[in-house]
């Protein structure tokens, strides 16, 4: 079974040639304060910076998951600003490497899918971005991190790491210190954005860090769908990704945050998402990990208000050599909360997926429901898969479901596909595809296609 | 024709068919009929080429190539399709666009439009509701409806030779009536099915013209519809000793 699934990284593995003006490895104060004086920020942003810095310092490295022994801080490059104008609204501004490299990524064509804005993030730079005429009239924010800093300062300062503290961890710490680009997005009362909003991520500088922020709020009663999908070249030594996403949820608001990541295969992913979600409102995760090294990224959701839900729906696939350590946490503080999770994982040639979750119910939130469901598939016998689900629950009304399943892809579902003419690499393709099909099925069609597509092609190359 | 010639099939070490020498017709009806544990199964799977059946010698043709260690999606290619006893349940996997793929894989490019016609067209000679067309193949289905979905898969990919191991277990009277009226179509337009069974229940529907009795993984006689009569009501102790 082993040579089935084979990932050929090649598509989005090769660097285009570097164009960048970028500050010296490793990270100082001095560093920092670089960072900020270039963007130009304003003092308290700076004294933010400086604060995470010293809380960075203090934090010891994580070692409860994945080995993170071989990731040098200091070899890292914390701030590179690519040979590009900030913030082009049309495609023809966008310098012909960086065009390139988006075209490998398909950008063009979702950008022709009619989807209703664009912002791409080249290396710590936002170099495109594009908002529909409609939703600016109904005064929905998107832009650049670095730019929305500027232009709505009080917005920023209210939310910004408001939702992920940078003392939660030393990734958070470190994002809080060096973060740089990213999106803002603001969705104002009862404004609902039918379109989802897409932006694209890609780091290129080799050993180049990339700490983009994303903040997304939406008012009471709006709605919003943001997709974001990454894709990274290859490196010559090891790379790290900690973004940070922050999603604030209003009263009867419904927010649906989408990512695929899919950084190369020597990059470190240690992102942090976090949704806080008010009364009656409904946050939904969904998230793709195909890419790195090794991932340890756990979207967590605070059902902070009565009556409020969220959905989160993952698959991780992990190759030879790649450790996917991901899982959802779910805190319930108000009543009647209810979360449900769907996580699906793939391994093969040795890869390691793990589901680490938490639900935490706490005193008080009576009648809150949380449903866990974790689906396992290997494609061999070497590979492994982890289910390590943490429930804390302190409220004794609630009720609690884990249900956790591990297979093998079985010969004999192969076999009675190649009974109908398919190829060994078309079957097992096919059943990978059904094994993930509940997630694909609730993306938006040109997604769905793209992840399909996307694991396709890790699937190429198989039967040489 | 399919000659299997001298074969000897073994599963997880232990021999199941046993120098087996016999003749399949592409264009007539073969009735292989056996008690429990005969090798009947293990014989279809060998012919199909699974990777269960281990060929310790012999050879299959298939009009006079030899397909003896080509794999399973390219006998299937080539014309050969088993119907399963127990058919597996592919999760997700949406039961239209898996025969659409398996349609493509065996007879070339097929639209979307064009393929629904097709599908839709078989699924009402076997009398299989439109719905199933929507679903995952075979997830959740019942024995009989797993059997009839055979059938329709059978229907849609034209094989040379069907081999329909026990496609009758599992379906009512009705269900039974549609699949050999389906299965009959298919001969009137050429295909040759192999027809496994320990009943005759499907044998007074669809008339085999040859039929061969099968115990410990040898044939051990061979003859027309009357020798199907007469072991299905006498069994096939009888038979044990020639």
């Amino acid at each position: 079974m082993s040579e089935v699934l084979t990932i050929n990284r090649d598509k989005y593995d090769v660097a285009a040639p570097d164009t960048s003006v970028k500050l010296p490895e490793g990270l100082s104060e001095d560093i920092i304060r670089k960072i900020s004086k270039d963007k130009n920020e304003p003092a308290w942003m700076l004294q933010h910076r400086l604060h995470c810095f010293k809380l960075f310092q203090k934090f010891a490295m994580p070692t409860w998951g994945p080995d993170l022994s071989k990731l040098d801080l200091n070899k890292i490059t914390f701030y590179a600003k690519p040979d590009a104008k900030p913030n082009s609204r049309s495609w023809d501004d966008v310098p012909e490497d960086i065009k390139k490299t988006f075209d490998r990524l398909g950008i063009p064509e979702a950008e022709r899918n009619s989807l209703a804005g664009v912002g791409a993030q080249y290396e710590s730079q936002v170099v495109y971005h594009k908002l529909k005429k409609e939703l600016e009239d109904q005064g929905v924010i998107f832009l650049d991190m670095d730019v929305a800093l500027h232009k709505h300062p009080k917005l920023v300062k209210e939310h910004f790491m408001k939702c992920v503290p940078p003392s939660l961890h030393k990734f958070a710490a470190l994002h809080g210190a060096v973060w740089s680009g990213g999106t803002f997005l603001y969705i104002p009362k009862g404004v609902k954005v039918e379109a989802p909003l897409q932006a694209y991520f890609r780091m290129n500088a080799a050993r180049m860090g990339q700490f983009e922020h994303t903040l997304i709020i939406v008012e009471e009663g709006a709605q919003v769908h943001y997709l974001e999908g990454c894709s990274a070249p290859v490196y010559e030594e090891a790379s790290l990704h900690a973004g940070c996403v922050e999603v604030f949820v209003k009263a009867g608001a419904r927010a649906r945050y989408s990512s695929v990541e899919n950084w190369s295969k020597n990059t470190y992913n240690l992102n942090t998402k976090r949704a806080i979600v008010d009364e009656n409102a409904i946050m939904e995760w969904v998230n793709g990990n195909l890419g790195s090294g090794i991932t340890m990224l756990y979207p967590c959701t605070v059902l902070k208000g009565d009556n409020s839900k969220c959905e989160n729906l993952g698959i991780a696939f992990a190759n030879k050599d790649q450790n996917q350590d991901t899982g959802m946490k779910i805190y319930h503080l108000g009543k009647n909360t209810k979360s449900t999770i769907v996580s699906k994982s793939i391994s093969k040639e040795g890869g390691i997926t793990s589901y680490r979750g938490l639900i935490k119910i706490a005193p008080g939130a009576k009648n809150a429901k949380a449903n866990v469901q974790c689906d396992a598939l290997m494609a061999d016998n070497k590979s492994q898969s982890i289910t390590l689900p943490h429930m804390e629950i302190l409220e004794p009304q609630s009720e609690t479901e884990h249900e956790a399943t591990v297979s093998r892809i079985q010969d004999d579902q192969v076999y009675y596909l190649m009974s109908r003419g398919l190829s060994k690499q078309h079957a097992t393709q096919l059943i990978v595809s059904g094994f993930i099909e509940p997630i694909v099925k609730n993306l938006p069609v040109e997604y769905a296609v793209e992840l399909n597509r996307l694991i396709e092609m890790e699937m190429e190359d198989t039967l040489g | 024709m399919l000659n299997i010639n001298h074969l000897t099939v073994s599963v997880e070490g232990k021999i199941i068919i046993k120098d087996l020498t016999l003749a399949i017709p592409l264009d007539k009806v073969t009735t292989l009929l056996g008690p429990n544990g005969a090798g009947k199964s293990t014989l279809a799977h060998a012919i199909m080429g699974s990777p269960t059946c281990k060929i310790e010698q012999g050879t299959i043709l298939l009009n006079e190539e030899d397909i003896t260690h080509k794999d399973t999606s390219e006998r299937a290619r080539k014309g050969l399709f088993l119907s399963f006893q127990y058919p597996l349940e592919v999760p997700g996997v949406n039961l239209a666009n898996f025969l659409r793929q398996a349609y493509i894989a065996t007879h070339g490019k097929i639209g979307i439009f064009d393929f629904k016609q097709l599908l839709e067209e078989k699924m009402k000679v076997l009398g299989i509701d439109a719905s199933f067309a929507d679903r995952n193949l075979n997830e959740g289905f019942s024995g009989g409806e797993k059997k009839r979905v055979e059938l329709l898969q059978l229907a849609v990919l034209q094989p040379k030779l069907a081999i329909l191991d026990e496609t009758d277990s599992g379906l009512d009277t009705d269900a039974l009536a549609l699949s050999a009226k389906g299965i009959n179509l298919l001969k009137e337009q050429g295909m040759g099915v192999l027809l496994i069974t320990h009943y005759d229940r499907m044998l007074d529907q669809i008339h085999p013209e040859v039929v061969h009795v099968l115990v410990n993984g040898k044939i051990v006689k061979t003859g027309d519809i009357s020798l199907a009569k007469d072991v299905t009501q006498q069994g096939f102790q009888q038979l044990q000793e020639v």
